[in-house]
C-alpha cells in the first residue's frame, strides 16, 4: 500500500496510506488531515484541495490536465508545484509521494 | 446558549456537513447524524454520471471512512425522524427512541417528484437519487437498447450522455422548449442540445409522457402525450424533487417552498436550523427573494455558516451559488444565478462548446455560464462575489476575457 506524507502549513506531518486508483485528495481526507477541503468532492470544480508537490517528486508526477491548470489559477498562491489532489490517483510509483498544503484553501 | 446535544436530522450532503464541521470548529458536545439509508454518508453527483459508468468505486463516494464517525464522535444513526417534539425538544424516531437536542438541524433534503402516469411503477422505471437507484440502474443501462429520458434537466441529460456513451439508442422528452431551460440561458441550452444530438441523443421538446408500457411486467415502450409508441427497454425521470417537509411541517414550522429560514439559517423556532435543499431562504444573490437550492456548494457553505453560528461565530448566509454538470465531454460550470436576465454576451467559441455566457440584468452582471472553460469560471466566482461593475458593452468589446478583467479590478 502506497504512503503519502502530507505536511500541513503548520509544518505537522502525516503519513498516510493510500489505496492504489484512490485520489491523494480522498486518501488525506480519509486519513482525516486537515488542510484539504476538496468542496465539490474531486469533480475538479472548486480547486480547494490545492497541494505543492515536493521538489524531488515533481519529475515524476504526471502534469496537470487543462482543466485542472486553469482551475488552479484562482488556487491561493498558484506554483510550478501546484496540484489539485483530486486529480492525482494513486498508484505504486506514488509510494512515498511529499506534498505540502498551503495556508489556505480560498 | 448550552449546546450539549446538537441532532441533525438526514446524513446527505448538508447533515454530514454540519457534524463535520462543527468538530472541525471545536463543538465538543454530543452530535447525532440521523440517516434513513444505509451505510455511510455519501456524495451524491456521481451517481448519475462516474459512479454509474463504473469510473468511480463505492467507496469514492464516501465523505469519509467509518472510523471517522467514530474518531470524531459522531453518532450516526439509521433511522426515520417521525416527529418533532418542540416544547420538549425531542425528535422521535420510527425505532421508538426519542432524542433530546439543545438545537435542531434539519437537513431532510427532498425526494424526486415522481412520474404521473399509467405505469411508473413498472419493473424498468427509474429516477436517480440514492445510491441503490444507481447501484440497480447500471448493469440495466449497460444492457439498454433503447432508453428513454423524461426530464431534460441536469439529472435526466447527464444520464442520457451516459446511457449513449454506452450505445443506447437515447430519447429525451421534455415538456419545456430547450434542455435545462429552468437553470441556464437559451444560448447555454442550445449548445447542449446541438452536443447532445452529436452523441446520439434525440430530442422531443414541449413533449411529455402519457403512459408507459409493459410486457410480462417490465417495460417496453412509453406512449408521448401526442401519442406516438417510443420503445423503451428502461425509463428513467428527472422532472425535479419535492422537498422533504412533513416532520417539519407538522412541527408547525413556517413552510413556504420548503422550510422557511432567516438570512442566519433558522427556522421559525430559534432552536432549530434548516439548510440544504429543503431550506428555503433569502437570497443575496437573488435580489434577497427566497429561493430555495439543489446544489453541493449550497449544503457545505450553508452547513459552515450553520456551524459556526452554533459555536459563537454567526454570520448571515451570503454564499455565491455555483453549480456544475459533467455531460459526456462538456464540463458545465455556473457561477450566480441567471433568472431573469435580459441581456448576454458570449465569449469564446460556441463551435468548439467552448464558451463562456455572461448574463445581465439591468446591465448588472448576475451569472456567467462556462462551458469547458474553468478559468472562466472561477473568474466569475470572484468578480460575481463583489458587487460587479462589468456591464455587457465591456464584456462584448474584441477581445475580451474574464480572467484579465477580474485580475485587473482586483479591489
Amino acid at each position: 500500500m502506497p504512503v503519502l506524507t502530507l505536511i500541513e502549513f503548520n509544518g505537522t506531518e502525516h503519513r498516510v496510506n493510500a489505496d492504489i486508483g484512490q485520489s491523494v485528495m480522498q486518501a488525506a481526507n480519509f486519513a482525516n488531515v486537515p488542510g484539504l477541503q476538496a468542496d465539490c468532492g474531486g469533480a475538479c470544480s472548486c480547486a480547494t484541495c490545492h497541494a505543492f508537490i515536493d521538489d524531488a517528486w515533481l519529475a515524476r508526477v504526471p502534469a496537470a490536465e487543462e482543466t485542472e491548470s486553469d482551475m488552479l489559477d484562482y488556487a491561493c498562491g498558484r506554483a510550478e508545484n501546484s496540484r489539485l489532489t483530486c486529480q492525482l490517483i494513486v498508484s505504486d510509483a506514488l509510494d512515498g509521494l511529499v506534498l505540502r498544503l498551503p495556508e489556505s484553501q480560498y | 446558549m448550552s449546546l450539549a446535544s446538537i441532532v441533525i436530522v438526514g446524513a446527505g450532503q448538508a447533515g454530514y456537513q454540519v457534524a463535520a464541521s462543527l468538530r472541525q470548529e471545536g463543538h465538543t458536545g454530543r452530535i447525532v447524524l440521523i440517516g434513513d439509508e444505509p451505510g455511510l454518508p455519501y456524495q451524491r453527483p456521481p451517481l448519475s454520471k462516474a459512479y454509474l459508468l463504473g469510473k468511480i468505486a463505492d467507496t469514492a463516494l464516501l465523505f469519509r471512512p467509518a472510523d471517522f464517525f467514530a474518531t470524531q464522535n459522531i453518532e450516526l444513526i439509521h433511522d426515520q425522524a417521525t416527529a418533532i417534539d418542540r416544547i420538549n425538544r425531542r425528535v422521535l424516531l420510527a425505532s421508538g427512541e426519542a432524542l433530546s437536542y439543545d438545537h435542531l438541524v434539519l437537513a431532510t433534503g427532498a425526494h424526486n417528484r415522481p412520474l404521473a402516469v399509467p405505469g411508473a411503477q413498472l419493473e424498468g422505471v427509474f429516477g436517480i437519487k440514492t445510491k441503490l437507484h444507481a447501484d440497480t440502474l447500471a448493469p440495466l443501462v449497460h444492457a439498454a437498447r433503447d432508453v428513454v429520458v423524461v426530464g431534460a434537466g441536469f439529472i435526466g441529460l447527464e444520464f442520457a450522455a451516459v446511457a449513449a456513451a454506452l450505445g443506447a439508442n437515447v430519447h429525451v422528452l421534455e415538456l419545456g422548449d430547450r434542455p435545462m431551460a429552468r437553470a441556464v440561458s437559451r444560448e447555454m441550452s442550445e449548445v447542449f442540445r446541438k452536443a447532445h444530438e452529436g452523441w446520439g441523443v434525440h430530442f422531443d421538446f414541449r413533449q411529455g409522457l402519457a403512459s408507459i408500457e409493459s410486457d410480462n411486467g417490465k417495460v417496453c415502450a412509453v406512449i408521448t402525450s401526442d401519442g406516438r409508441r417510443l420503445p423503451a427497454d428502461l425509463v428513467v425521470f428527472g422532472i425535479g424533487v419535492i422537498a422533504n417537509v412533513q416532520i417539519a411541517s407538522e412541527a408547525g414550522l413556517h413552510i413556504e417552498n420548503g422550510i422557511k429560514v432567516d438570512a442566519h439559517l433558522l427556522t421559525s423556532d430559534p432552536q432549530i436550523s434548516a439548510l440544504g435543499d429543503v431550506a428555503c431562504f433569502p437570497c443575496l444573490h437573488n435580489d434577497q427573494q427566497p429561493i430555495r437550492l439543489e446544489s453541493v456548494q449550497n449544503a457545505v457553505d450553508q452547513a459552515r455558516c450553520i456551524a459556526a453560528r452554533l459555536m459563537g461565530k454567526p454570520a448571515a448566509y451570503e454564499a455565491l451559488p455555483w453549480f456544475w454538470t459533467d455531460q459526456g465531454a462538456l464540463k458545465l460550470q455556473i457561477a450566480g444565478l441567471s433568472t431573469g436576465y435580459d441581456s448576454s454576451v458570449i465569449v469564446g467559441s460556441p463551435e468548439t462548446s467552448q464558451l463562456s455566457v455572461l448574463c445581465f440584468r439591468n446591465d448588472q452582471l448576475i451569472a456567467v455560464e462556462s462551458c469547458n472553460r474553468p478559468g472562466d469560471h472561477m473568474a466569475a466566482r470572484k468578480i460575481l462575489a463583489r458587487a460587479p461593475q462589468l456591464t455587457a458593452a465591456q464584456a462584448a468589446a474584441p477581445g475580451f476575457e474574464l480572467k484579465a478583467w477580474e485580475v485587473a479590478n482586483r479591489p
